[in-house]
């Protein structure tokens, strides 16, 4: 195989990579402070795309993204503030079927305002055919506009988690939402918060890739399970592994395409995260004993 | 006096169908018949998987896999044609265990292929082993990646009917044959088999009750439901848990693909949406409507709802009502719409599963 050849599949690989670590991220977010997992998670990213699509005609690029990302975080805030919110603990399963079935309301939602036609935000420097060489290399600059939004995404989130009073109050949910609620913090509001979060963060990426991958109605829950690989892959809860999971899953699909047909990419993901479930469910980087005491 | 309340609604059953035929036949409505016919084999899928979710407690949003193969190896086997290879020593061999039939297609080219009792064998017990085999490991699993992993199983499924030629891609495989079970009684979607179809499906439906309600009813039963209720207080009695979770998903699995057979029969042909990952969600709304631990309920309610999908009465909203049904179940009716207090209330006579 030649060298560029190699960097053509190696960039779309980190590109796809980053955009699934951010779909695992969302999961963590929402997971660390609930200990639910949001089947409408791809949803979240769909949303964002398109409706960025939709107010680009009449406003310029960035405060169109801009918009898009906060009326995704309203509808991540809507979503759990009338269904989620006023559950008095509710049990996994049904919890479950509820995203399951909010995520299928969502994509109908979507189906109805945008209809089935592949749409596509348009390059945020030059054009689908500019490109920067780099090492012999030809990187289309958005592959480094994705790398760049969910690099900068990623560090304020650690550093908002580690460092930020809300953050740390958010952790403080996810480890024991009665002692924290004994120490004054809101519980409810900051579930609320971790919806809005990860709602934003899904938008943002949704976004950036639109350009790549087009946008349709129907992309969330492809994306939702490779997410789900990612954050099983790295660990569910832990955000700093899912990033290079996600980078792991997507050099691995950006390859596998050099032995297999480009229509058995998704087994290959799939079969992944039913050996990852099968063999280490507590993830490549995670530990066996934390996740025993975890409730999945 | 307990055997008479336990079969009392199969009988009641059987007299519904009957009366429900006669009743199309009289106002001339036998067209619905039809739609009755495939939503009895969608019915069977979903008692079996309802004994599944309801009593072993298990998830499972991968269960059209189960059909699929089902359809799909049968119509391969029934379809595709064998004359280029008839000498090979496999298909020799075959021939002389009368396996496989010359017959004609719709163009009347002649063509060997497997006959529809050994291929609808072999598809139920290709779905046997692979639930076997998949069941294992994956029934180890609860929760968030017991519904991941069973999904995982459904897109794979999904995804390799899309990709291989031998199952038609996005065609899918039609010019299925009709399926002679015995003769005069044929699987066929054709119009003069009409009725005897919706026999042979709402038969196969009483069967697969009677069967499941026996079993709910016996030893393997009882253990199931005290699996349901606490793993760790039933392996503390002696039950292998993993044991009696795996005989349940291979069977539910069984029932749906012997629902795939049928169907696949029925209809003539299949394809790749039948083994989507919406219909598995859909199978599952219809159990949590039905209340999760009851079969008449699953079933009852899989026949309104499929029979009333299947007439379009949805329209392209298909979709959004079930989606819309099982997020307002599962918020305000977890254990199902028959067990909601208005009932108890209208003073209906109310019955634990």
């Amino acid at each position: 195989m030649s060298t560029e050849l190699f960097f053509q599949y190696f960039s779309a690989g980190i590109t796809y990579g980053f955009l699934y670590a951010i779909v695992a991220i969302g999961f963590n977010i929402i997971y660390n402070a609930t200990g639910i997992i949001n089947f409408a998670q791809g949803e979240f990213v769909m949303l964002g795309g398109m409706t960025a699509i939709s107010l680009y005609p009449f406003m310029p690029l960035p405060l169109a993204i801009v918009a898009a990302v906060i009326i995704t975080t309203i509808i991540g805030a809507l979503v759990e503030i009338i269904f989620i919110r006023w559950l008095d603990n509710p049990s996994v399963l049904r919890m479950i079927i509820i995203t399951i079935g909010l995520s299928i309301l969502i994509r109908e939602a979507a189906l109805f305002v945008w209809g089935e036609s592949v749409r596509s935000l348009p390059y945020f420097n030059g054009n689908s055919i500019s490109s920067i060489n780099i090492m012999g290399a030809n990187v289309s600059p958005q592959v480094l506009w994705v790398i760049g939004v969910c690099a900068v995404m990623v560090t304020i989130l650690s550093l908002f988690f580690q460092l930020s009073t809300l953050g740390r109050e958010m952790r403080a949910c996810a480890a024991n939402r009665l002692a924290a609620t004994l120490c004054g913090i809101n519980t409810r509001n900051r579930i609320t918060l971790s919806f809005m979060l990860s709602a934003a963060i899904g938008a943002a990426a949704g976004c950036v890739m639109s350009p790549i991958t087009y946008s349709q109605y129907d992309m969330g829950p492809g994306l939702a399970i490779k997410g789900f690989t990612v954050a099983i892959l790295g660990g569910l809860g832990n955000s700093m592994a899912a990033v290079a999971a996600g980078l792991l899953l997507g050099l691995v699909e950006s390859f596998s395409v050099m032995v297999l047909p480009q229509s058995y990419q998704e087994i290959i993901a799939t079969s992944i995260l039913l050996l990852v479930l099968f063999i280490r469910p507590h993830g490549l980087f995670g530990n066996k004993d934390t996740a025993a005491l975890k409730e999945f | 006096m307990r055997h008479l309340k336990k079969y009392l609604p199969l009988a009641v059953m059987a007299l519904m169908v009957t009366a429900v035929q006669l009743l199309t036949s009289y106002t001339g409505t036998a067209y619905y018949l039809t739609q009755l016919t495939i939503t009895a084999y969608y019915g069977l899928l979903i008692t079996g998987l309802c004994l599944l979710m309801g009593y072993a407690g298990q998830l499972s949003l991968g269960h059209t896999g189960f059909f699929a193969i089902g359809g799909y190896v049968s119509a391969a086997l029934t379809t595709h044609d064998l004359t280029a290879c008839r000498n090979d020593f496999f298909i020799t061999l075959l021939n002389h265990a009368h396996l496989l039939i010359s017959r004609h297609d719709i163009y009347g080219e002649p063509l060997i292929t497997v006959k529809a009792w050994p291929a609808c064998l072999a598809a139920i017990a290709a779905a046997l082993l692979i639930a076997f085999i998949i069941g294992i490991p994956v029934l180890k699993l609860k929760g968030h990646y017991l519904a991941m992993a069973t999904m995982g199983f459904g897109i794979i499924i999904f995804r390799i009917v899309m990709a291989s030629t031998y199952f038609g891609e996005a065609d899918g495989i039609s010019d299925v044959p009709a399926f002679t079970l015995l003769p005069g009684l044929t699987v066929s979607g054709d119009f003069s088999y009409r009725t005897q179809n919706y026999y042979i499906a709402w038969g196969l439906i009483l069967t697969g009750m009677f069967l499941l309600i026996n079993l709910i009813d016996s030893r393997p039963g009882r253990a199931l439901r005290a699996i349901h209720g606490s793993p760790e207080a039933a392996e503390a009695v002696g039950i292998n848990t993993a044991r009696y979770k795996l005989l349940t998903f291979v069977i539910s699995a069984a029932f749906a693909a012997v629902a795939g057979v049928f169907l696949t029969h029925f209809n003539g042909g299949i394809g790749p949406s039948e083994a989507s990952i919406m219909k598995s969600v859909r199978y599952v709304a219809i159990i949590a409507i039905g209340g999760m631990a009851s079969l008449w309920g699953a079933l009852s309610m899989g026949v309104i709802l499929n029979f009333l999908s299947l007439r379009g009465v949805f329209g392209s909203y298909d979709d959004a009502v079930f989606g819309a049904i099982l997020v307002l179940v599962m918020l305000f009716a977890p254990n199902g719409i028959l067990r909601l207090p208005i009932w108890r209330k209208l003073n209906f006579r109310h019955r634990d599963g």
